[in-house]
């Protein structure tokens, strides 16, 4: 895995929009106000005729999507993660997801990493709110490359509400740009076996770093990219837990409710084994540097190898 | 042309009735008031075919009052959108006829699951500037209650109706005055409504929405006028039609027993 630089991931969103729209005229872009912070403008100056500004009125915006969709188009509604996904939640419940109808959800700024804005700007549970409802996709691809691939895909294969996660503040760029991309099929990035990482968004880089530490430590780690929260790959997260008899997850987001509760969810059914997770442990974040926040509340490559080398500890007993 | 509408509006009020009754729960006093509101869009004003539910260039009804279902399925059935003895499974399990109504169980001729109030106008105003973006010619009819009036996202949806000025939607207010909890003004007032809208960017028309006459005469006016989104405050008397119900906002959420409906049908008789 090597590093190219680093891109924002709603730098993938707003190429991934442009590129679908060429071949699918149904695209349709709604702005909440702040389309070149989310990404959107790229589609905007691109597409002028396709795009309406909706004002900062998410809730309508919603709901003006959901018409859209049931007139046959294919709107794309982003702003801003906390309102996109909770400002929102009752219209997504009953007019997207109840409908069940093929709009695309932009989670911009997702994440603790957003930073200095502070904890009113950091969406960190908008996975755990939407995850619950039915009929919704949730992507969170881990980077710009992979989100670029992901839009497009969620695009052209659509059946129902999609919710695409991307962050702000520029990460590693490293996924093959012909990698093989399926919604709801992890990609598996190292194949060790004695501890799985199971990573989604920003921390999956974090976790390749941590992997690597670990390696010269003789612990040979696992490491799943799960870049569709939902569906999620049931299959690949007990094979991990079968083959390698320990796991932590890794999100920035709230363990509660997050990555790490799905993936206990499935594997208590199915094989019981130590578990440890990294993300936001129930609490708001604050202002700071996205690097000093991600250190701060332990959602960094530190905090994945204390984490592994817990887990390992509680295999043995 | 007046009398044959009144008749089918008397069909719509006996079959919702008939329903409630068998539903053993749901909302009688609305669906009751909006019946001659519903006979005028389903069979005199609006463009549809119930042979093909699908038809692009239909006119579409957008309830945003979910609650008020049983009287949009019995003008569904009347229309021949399926058949009038399904409206005997009204809210029983496996039926396509749900509480509030839900498009994933199949009933043809609906628009639109819907039931939180205050989001079926933000759709109706989706659907009506997807018809423009696309350039189509058919309109969008939109019901919603007057407590609803009382949710943002309604502001948020006319405000947007007005920017975009969106003459292919015709919105009609059910103002039958009362809520849950009592009169409109006493729990939230809601006047004056008419400069509400117009501050917003719409044509408002007045109109008594138990009137088949008049309902046809504001629609017509409506239709002609372009330029912007259109809105009627249509006065009902909830439970219109059946004298002990009229005006009893007791009888919001509750369905009549056997007893009250052989009561009730030959009022309607
Ligand atoms: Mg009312």
């Amino acid at each position: 895995m090597q590093n190219r630089g680093k891109i924002s991931t709603k730098v993938g969103f707003g190429k991934g929009l442009k590129n679908a729209a060429y071949s699918n005229e149904n695209l349709i872009v709604l702005g909440s106000d702040i389309t070149t912070s989310v990404g959107v403008n790229i589609f905007v100056e691109k597409f002028p005729d396709r795009f309406y500004s909706l004002g900062i009125a998410e809730q309508n915006t919603v709901g003006v999507a959901a018409g859209m969709a049931l007139s046959g188009l294919i709107p794309v509604f982003s702003t801003y993660a906390v309102f996109s996904s909770m400002r929102t939640l009752d219209q997504i419940r009953i007019s997207l997801c109840y409908n069940n109808l093929n709009v695309i959800i932009g989670g911009a700024h997702a994440g603790i990493s957003v930073g200095p804005d502070g904890a009113t700007h950091q969406a960190l549970e908008d996975i755990a709110a939407l995850r619950a409802l039915p009929n919704i996709t949730i992507i969170s691809a881990c980077d710009a490359t992979q989100t670029e691939i992901a839009t497009m895909k969620a695009i052209s294969e659509i059946n129902g509400p999609v919710y695409i996660r991307f962050g702000r503040e520029p990460i590693p760029d490293f996924t093959s740009k012909n990698q093989k991309f399926e919604i709801g099929k992890a990609q598996i990035i190292l194949n060790g076996g004695d501890v799985a990482i199971i990573a989604t968004g920003s921390l999956v880089w974090e976790s390749i770093t941590a992997a690597n530490y670990l390696e010269k430590k003789g612990i040979k780690a696992r490491v799943l990219n799960i870049h569709t929260i939902k569906p999620l790959d049931i299959e690949s997260i007990i094979k991990a837990a079968n083959e390698c008899g320990a796991l932590v997850t890794a999100e920035e987001h709230q363990i509660t409710g997050g990555l790490g509760s799905a993936v206990a969810e499935v594997v208590v059914k199915n094989n019981p084994i130590p578990i440890e997770m990294v993300g936001m442990p129930d609490c708001f974040g604050e202002s700071g540097e996205a690097n000093e926040l991600m250190e701060k509340y332990k959602m960094n490559s530190n905090a994945i190898v204390d984490a592994v080398i817990k887990v390992i500890e509680r295999k043995k007993l | 042309m007046i009398g044959k509408l009144e008749a089918i509006a008397k069909k719509i009020r006996i079959e919702t009735l008939k329903s409630l009754t068998a539903a053993k729960s749901g909302h009688t006093g609305g669906s009751l008031g909006l019946a001659d509101v519903f006979t005028v869009l389903y069979f005199h004003q609006m463009r549809h075919n119930p042979s093909m539910p699908d038809w692009e260039n239909r006119d579409r009804l957008i309830l945003s009052i979910g609650h008020v279902a049983p009287v949009l399925y019995s003008s569904l059935a009347l229309s021949g959108y399926f058949p009038i003895d399904e409206l005997q499974s009204l809210r029983k399990l496996n039926s396509r006829l749900q509480g509030h109504p839900g498009r994933n169980h199949g009933l043809p001729g609906l628009e639109l699951s819907a039931g939180s109030l205050g989001q079926g106008l933000s759709v109706a105003v989706g659907m009506a500037l997807a018809a423009k973006h696309k350039n189509q010619q058919h309109n969008i009819y939109c019901i919603t209650g007057d407590g609803e009036l009382q949710e943002g996202s309604i502001w948020e949806a006319a405000m947007s109706a007005g920017h975009f000025h969106l003459d292919n939607l015709i919105t009609l207010i059910d103002r039958n005055g009362v809520q849950i909890d009592g009169s409109t003004e006493d729990v939230m007032a809601l006047e004056p409504l008419d400069k509400k809208w117009e501050a917003f960017g719409w044509d408002v028309f007045h109109c008594d929405g138990n009137n088949i006459a008049d309902l046809i005469k504001t629609y017509n006016k409506a239709i002609k006028k372009k330029g912007k989104p259109k809105v009627i405050i249509a006065k009902t008397i909830m439970g219109k039609g059946v004298s002990e119900i009229e005006g009893n906002y007791k009888w919001h959420g509750k369905a009549p027993n056997k007893k009250e409906l052989e009561v009730f049908l030959k009022y309607l008789s």
